[in-house]
């Protein structure tokens, strides 16, 4: 028998029995609809997160003291007390350092910010004129930045942030031009940054004053190192290699002994993005294997209903085998019907799995990512389920003696 | 035989002597030297083992039937009829004896190789019809082709038609069973049994679930595809009245032939129907 007959033959049957052979393909729809919905959403915060941290920067390096260092009496410090890092260390880092773009010093303050009878409880960064357009790539929607020269003379300008504008300016007034005040010090706004949204732990990106380091240092908190160094690599790749590059640096300018642990630590973007993107990874190993559980069982039920449509339908693998079909003629029938089953079950859960998927990004607005390798996996599961599941109860099928099949009531 | 055979019967446990090739000779050959009787055995037994004892349900029946005769088989039940029948039907091989269908020692033929037997040589009429439900009146008849690659779907539709035409339910062919009487569906089942073009229709106790006029009507166009489109019929049955209309009764008891004989004077089934009162129950 030829295969276009064999398929005829095995979709005939099926239709002759339709809602049992739909009920036997929900099984499969459900489990291959959850497979591509799962994975769908699996990759889609995979896809998000990733982009959210790349949105602050991917290539960026995060320097700060190291809290490993003890001091007198053997009591640990927290990194934020530590004042290992220089302004001096910044600019060694600037001038050897190869795979770097830019590099700035950060400080870190938290005040009041003040414009007339408004009040704001905020953070005040300061750091060099390269921050916002290389290191963070953070635009400035109005105004513009300070230079290197507002960084010599500790100008006091400043850039705001959209929900100071939104708290302390609140008619519509423009900003640029006017000058408010950071607890005792008068800064002039200069410019105003870019909306950028919450970030991934939820914190509010735009309650933010930008201002020359030198500012924040020597006017605000009148201290003489830096709290953290931020540094921009050339791209994702070379990250490590600047890393390593600013380790050998920075123990030169602290001068560390080589049996000497470093005193600062270094974070890289892409250091964090791979942590992350390894959590929803496994989150998704884990919706993916809930999923396929769930295929498992639809492959049992087509197993079970083949058993049942075996020993039903006994007197037409008789009649069959009497007029001439051979042992291999009625397995394959019967693998065919359950090859059909599983593979139409699973065209129409990659339709309802994608669907369903675009209704939970529609609905729920949570992102979505179909990728084809679920689509092509689940599918290519399908069809293995359907031979595995299908092959004992068609073997059984096969092996029936045509003198009890034809005599079976 | 054609390149078609190797490959039905590839990967299957088909050894050289029982080849293709081998059955290609094999007939060729006792076709050129023998008489051409359709159906030929010889010293016929067939033993069951059941448990610790034997039954033999066939003790030696021998007989043979030529082209164009229709022989009815009787006997009680337990005669070994239904075995015989298996037997003739290829569906069991004997355990000793031989059974020779259209030259072909089917002693020899593995499971592959009766099946293709079944399929080119034999159409079988069942006593409770046996059309797939669901499926039309043409695609039942269709189905026996279903399982000779030889044949292409259009053949297959073609000789389908012919074989409704012949038992006149050429108007019924989308007609699915259960849209048809037992008469039709019989003759349904009689077109399936044609359309294959075997050497014998090899009939169940055909009418054994048909009223007698139904039966009669079976009967007659059994007679008419005997006589007119000489096919070999052989008709099992226990009912003497069927028997009547054929040619020959080989008649069964314990496993043996006890009677063996000519009908003189065959009934005509269609002049049996005419001389029935017209039914009148409705």
């Amino acid at each position: 028998m030829n295969v276009v007959n064999l398929f005829r033959i095995a979709w005939k049957a099926l239709l002759r029995n339709k809602l049992r052979a739909f009920l036997t393909m929900l099984g499969i729809i459900i489990g291959v609809a959850s497979v591509i919905t799962m994975v769908a959403i699996g990759q889609g915060s995979k896809q998000s997160i990733r982009d959210q941290l790349s949105g602050m920067g991917s290539n960026m390096i995060n320097i700060r003291p190291s809290s490993n260092v003890t001091v007198g009496g053997g009591a640990r410090l927290g990194a934020s007390g530590l004042q290992t890092l220089k302004v001096e260390d910044v600019d060694a880092i600037k001038e050897k350092v190869n795979f770097i773009t830019a590099v700035s010093p950060g400080l870190q303050a938290s005040g009041q910010a003040i414009n007339g009878a408004l009040n704001w409880p905020t953070t005040i960064q300061g750091v060099s004129p390269d921050y916002l357009p290389i290191i963070r790539e953070w635009k400035i929607k109005e105004g513009l930045n300070f230079t290197e020269q507002d960084v010599k003379t500790m100008a006091k300008v400043c850039i705001i942030g959209q929900t100071i504008v939104e708290n302390i300016f609140p008619n519509g007034q423009n900003p640029i031009g006017q000058t408010i005040r950071f607890g005792k010090i008068p800064l002039k706004v200069i410019g105003v940054l870019a909306e950028k949204g919450e970030n991934t732990f939820g914190q509010d990106q735009d309650d933010i004053i930008v201002a020359p380091y030198t500012t924040v240092q020597k006017r605000i908190l009148a201290v003489p190192y830096v709290q953290t160094i931020y540094a921009s690599a050339v791209n994702e790749q070379s990250s490590d290699t600047a890393t390593q590059e600013i380790t050998a640096v920075l123990r030169r300018q602290h001068k560390l002994k080589a049996s000497d642990e470093d005193d600062f630590t270094i974070r890289t973007q892409a250091e964090l993005i791979s942590t992350i993107s390894s959590t929803s990874e496994l989150l998704t190993v884990l919706l993916a294997a809930i999923a396929g559980i769930s295929l498992v069982v639809g492959g049992i039920g087509i197993m079970n209903i083949m058993y049942v449509s075996v020993t039903e339908r006994t007197k037409e693998i008789g009649l069959r085998m009497s007029i001439g079909a051979r042992g291999i003629d009625i397995l394959l029938q019967f693998l065919v019907e359950a090859i059909l089953i599983s593979i139409t079950g699973g065209i129409i859960g990659v339709a309802l799995g994608m669907a369903a998927a675009e209704l939970i990004n529609i609905l729920l607005q949570w992102p979505i990512l179909v990728s084809e390798s679920s689509i092509i996996l689940s599918f290519m599961v399908c069809a293995i389920t359907g031979v595995f599941f299908g092959y004992y109860p068609a073997q059984k099928a096969s092996k029936l003696d045509p003198i009890e099949a034809l005599r079976y009531e | 035989m054609d390149n078609g055979q190797w490959a039905m019967s590839f990967g299957l446990r088909t050894t050289l002597y029982h080849s293709p090739f081998a059955l290609y000779l094999s007939l060729t050959f006792t076709i050129n030297i023998m008489a051409n009787a359709i159906l030929d055995i010889q010293h016929l037994k067939r033993e069951f083992k059941m448990g610790s004892e034997t039954v033999r349900a066939l003790k030696g029946v021998s007989f043979d039937v030529q082209p164009g005769e229709f022989v009815t088989i009787m006997g009680s039940s337990g005669s070994g009829k239904t075995t015989l029948l298996n037997i003739l039907g290829c569906l069991d091989q004997p355990t000793d004896g031989d059974y020779l269908l259209d030259g072909v020692n089917v002693k020899k033929l593995s499971r592959n190789e009766l099946a293709r037997l079944r399929n080119r040589k034999i159409g079988f009429v069942f006593q409770s019809y046996n059309l797939l439900a669901r499926t039309s009146a043409l695609e039942n008849v269709e189905l026996p082709l279903l399982y000779n690659s030889t044949i292409s779907s259009q053949e297959r539709k073609e000789k389908a038609m012919k074989a409704l035409e012949a038992v006149k339910l050429a108007d019924r062919m989308d007609h699915l069973p259960n849209q048809l009487s037992g008469g039709q569906q019989q003759r349904v089942a009689i077109a399936r049994a044609l359309v294959n073009e075997p050497v014998m229709i090899l009939a169940d106790e055909a009418t054994g679930n048909l009223d007698t006029r139904t039966s009669y009507e079976i009967m007659s166009l059994i007679q008419e595809l005997n006589t007119r489109q000489g096919k070999t019929i052989v008709f099992v049955t226990h009912e003497p009245d069927i028997a009547a209309f054929s040619s020959r009764t080989v008649t069964l008891k314990d496993g043996r032939v006890v009677k063996d004989s000519k009908n003189e004077n065959v009934k005509s089934a269609k002049e049996a129907l005419d001389s029935l009162p017209v039914n009148d129950d409705y």
